[in-house]
């Protein structure tokens, strides 16, 4: 398993470099197998017109088996889109991150999702009891058992 | 899918949370070297039923998977699918044979497509970037024979020198050694028995020789993958239900147990593993609840967390203002109290009128003051349902508690028994009355315990006053018993204990019998009338 996680992985990142990540995103960090770390932003009209944000990818040796666990930087310089799916820690809740992964997916695939996610969004609000989760929360998203209500966005 | 084929639920998950098993405690059950005999419930369910017994069978995991054999076989045999379809097709409508023989009949291809035994429909399930070979050959469909112009690349690992794949009905075709990896960790990682395709999107599930032949002879994990099948078998069907007992394997096929039959029966079955393996059929109780209904066993439970804990708290630390039966805990200072509310003075000794007092202000000597007297009996009405509550509480919890020491109990019945055979002739199989006396009073008291929460809910009646005596003899009786065995052991007396031992055991067990068949009866009789409502009981 942990052989298919570095071809893998190692085959993702040379693409990436070779060929340019598509529009709106960059790749800030990826020294190694364990966390990679994107700029993402949302190009064309959108509410987050102009907003940059760092889109966090976290491995280990069950990859591409099971998905990565992915949230959105939040530090001193960074901060979440405010959006229905994402809290404030930076966790989002997207089923394709979850029960509806697969193997086929890649990391840049995610980032599209996630860019098209922001894209469709018509109103920024943060999501229902985000306070609650914020507080609670576990610090992989991946411990973190989402209901998936919303086809929408 | 098309709304045709929407159906609803309702009919079969009204009692799900019922059967749910609940993590409870494990069980204290010890059973080293006790498995001599004594297995009494397994004479009741093939011999003679009792009023307060239900029939069952007690089946082992082997018997269980039969069950879903035969299941999967009757399907397989009139849809003339094979039987790894049929298994899907089961699982698909948890288990429910007539519903997927409706559905099925209706619109065979929707039902296929929505348990995942085939792809959802031809000309849609695009599936992700397949690879490049394969999606080419397939549109042609002849990809077997196709020649190979260039290696295959697995769209997972990228690696193009597995040479081996393997592919479900979809057509999405991965290396076997990522299928291996991906089956591998959604049983051992997720537990998950329903596998899908790799393919992204792609909502056709993985047959179970499929499964088999991609973990390629790695029995453990095809062992585990077995268990999730059985486990999801048994939790669909609510006329099975696993023995909660820790690391227990069997199960249990109880028919009566339906909702409303629930109103007049209290299903205990035992798993047939061990005869301590008892438990409820009808609610999460780890354990033998007769005679009490479960509704009412579960509101009983709900209370003693609820409450016992404050009742028991409010008993001992506080007093009622004695004009105003605000409750009031004094922290300190001395006997002279002014109630916040009504500003009533008293005192805290002897509840009367402060004014009486004059200035004996640190001692209270005026008990029996009439004034006094008429102030606690106004207090004590005040409380008598918390004192009523926390009278058979109490009970409960004592019993629970001689239950929870029977651990104890065997291990010095044990060493009595060998004193026994060292002090005069009888010989091992002489002294298991001791072992069986033990068995019963630990029975009984469960018993006993749980009359104590049905008698809190009986309403006052000539009926409650006859349970009631049932109760007592019952409890005089164990209590006797439980002295017996407790007495110490002297040569020359050993004959007699063992008679009276003996003696007392047979009627301990006459007495419990009695308890519960007049309970049982009672129920059938619609005899008893709660002092609250009762889930479905009217």
């Amino acid at each position: 398993m942990a052989a298919v996680y570095m071809r893998r992985l190692g085959k993702e990142l040379r693409e990436i470099e070779t060929e340019a990540p598509p529009a709106g995103l960059r790749l800030l960090k990826a020294d190694d197998f364990d966390t990679w770390i994107f700029q993402i932003e949302v190009l064309g009209d959108s509410l987050y017109r102009g907003e940059r944000f760092a889109l966090k990818f976290r491995f280990d040796n069950t990859y591409p088996f099971s998905a990565p666990a992915v949230q959105f930087v939040v530090d001193s310089q960074m901060r979440a889109p405010v959006h229905p799916h994402v809290y404030t820690n930076g966790h989002i809740c997207a089923s394709i991150l979850g029960e509806d992964w697969s193997p086929t997916l890649s990391v840049i695939s995610v980032c599209i999702t996630i860019q098209s996610m922001l894209a469709s969004c018509k109103k920024k609000e943060l999501p229902e009891g985000n306070d609650t989760y914020v507080r609670t929360a576990p610090d992989n998203p991946k411990k973190t058992h989402f209901v998936y209500d919303d086809d929408t966005v | 899918m098309s709304s045709d084929y929407d159906y609803s639920d309702e009919e079969y998950d009204d009692d799900e949370e019922m059967l749910d098993a609940e993590d409870g405690e494990p069980s204290t059950a010890s059973d080293e070297e006790m498995d001599i005999e004594t297995d009494d419930i397994k004479v009741i369910s093939k011999g003679k039923k009792k009023l307060y017994e239900v029939e069952y069978d007690p089946l082992t995991q082997a018997e269980v998977e039969d069950l879903m054999r035969g299941d999967v076989e009757n399907i397989s045999a009139i849809f003339g699918v094979d039987a790894t379809a049929a298994a899907l097709l089961l699982r698909h409508m948890d288990w429910n044979k007539d519903r997927l023989i409706d559905k099925y009949m209706d619109n065979s291809a929707a039902v296929a497509a929505a348990a995942g035994v085939s792809p959802a429909s031809k000309a849609s399930s695009p599936g992700p970037e397949r690879p490049r070979r394969s999606t080419r050959s397939a549109s042609k469909t002849h990809r077997k024979v196709d020649p190979a112009p260039q290696p295959f690349v697995c769209p997972i690992c990228f690696d193009d020198t597995q040479v081996e794949t393997s592919e479900l009905s979809c057509g999405h075709a991965f290396c076997t050694g990522c299928w291996n990896a991906y089956v591998t960790g959604k049983i051992r990682e997720e537990g998950e028995h329903r596998i899908s395709c790799m393919g992204e999107g792609c909502g056709v599930l993985a047959p179970d020789n499929f499964v088999l032949k991609v973990l390629d002879g790695d029995t453990e994990t095809a062992g585990r993958y077995q268990e999730l099948l059985v486990r999801n078998f048994v939790a669909s069907s609510r006329n099975l239900k696993f023995c909660p007992y820790p690391s227990c394997t069997h199960a249990v096929s109880c028919h009566v147990a339906s909702r409303s039959s629930l109103a007049t029966v209290v299903p205990t079955v035992s798993c047939g593993a061990d005869p301590k393996h008892k438990f409820c059929f009808g609610c999460p109780i780890e354990g033998d609840h007769r005679p009490v209904l479960c509704s009412v066993a579960k509101m009983w439970l709900q209370k003693c967390r609820d409450d016992s804990e404050t009742a028991n708290w409010i008993k001992t630390n506080t007093k009622e203002c004695s004009k105003c039966q605000s409750t009031i805990e004094k922290n300190g200072g001395c006997n002279h109290m002014t109630c916040k509310k009504c500003k009533w003075e008293f005192c805290w000794v002897c509840m009367g009128p402060w004014q009486e007092h004059g200035t004996a202000w640190y001692s209270c000597n005026r008990y029996d003051d009439k004034t006094g007297v008429s102030a606690r009996d106004a207090q004590s009405a005040s409380r008598a349902s918390l004192e009523r509550y926390l009278h058979y509480y109490n009970r409960w919890a004592n019993h629970e508690q001689s239950a929870k020491l029977s651990v104890e109990l065997y291990v010095k019945t044990e060493k009595k028994m060998e004193e026994m055979q060292l002090s005069t002739a009888l010989t091992w199989i002489e002294v298991q009355f001791m072992k069986k006396a033990v068995d019963e009073v630990e029975k009984c008291r469960t018993t006993l315990k749980w009359t104590y929460a049905m008698a809190y809910y009986l309403e006052k009646s000539n009926q409650k006053e006859l349970f009631e005596d049932n109760q007592r003899d019952l409890e005089k009786a164990v209590e006797d018993l439980s002295e017996l065995l407790e007495s110490p052991i002297e040569a020359e007396t050993i004959p007699t204990l063992r008679q009276k031992v003996t003696d007392k055991t047979v009627y301990v067990q006459k007495r419990n019998e009695i308890m519960l068949e007049d309970t049982a009866q009672g129920y059938e009789e619609g005899r008893w009338k709660w002092n609250t409502p009762v889930e479905g009981y009217d």
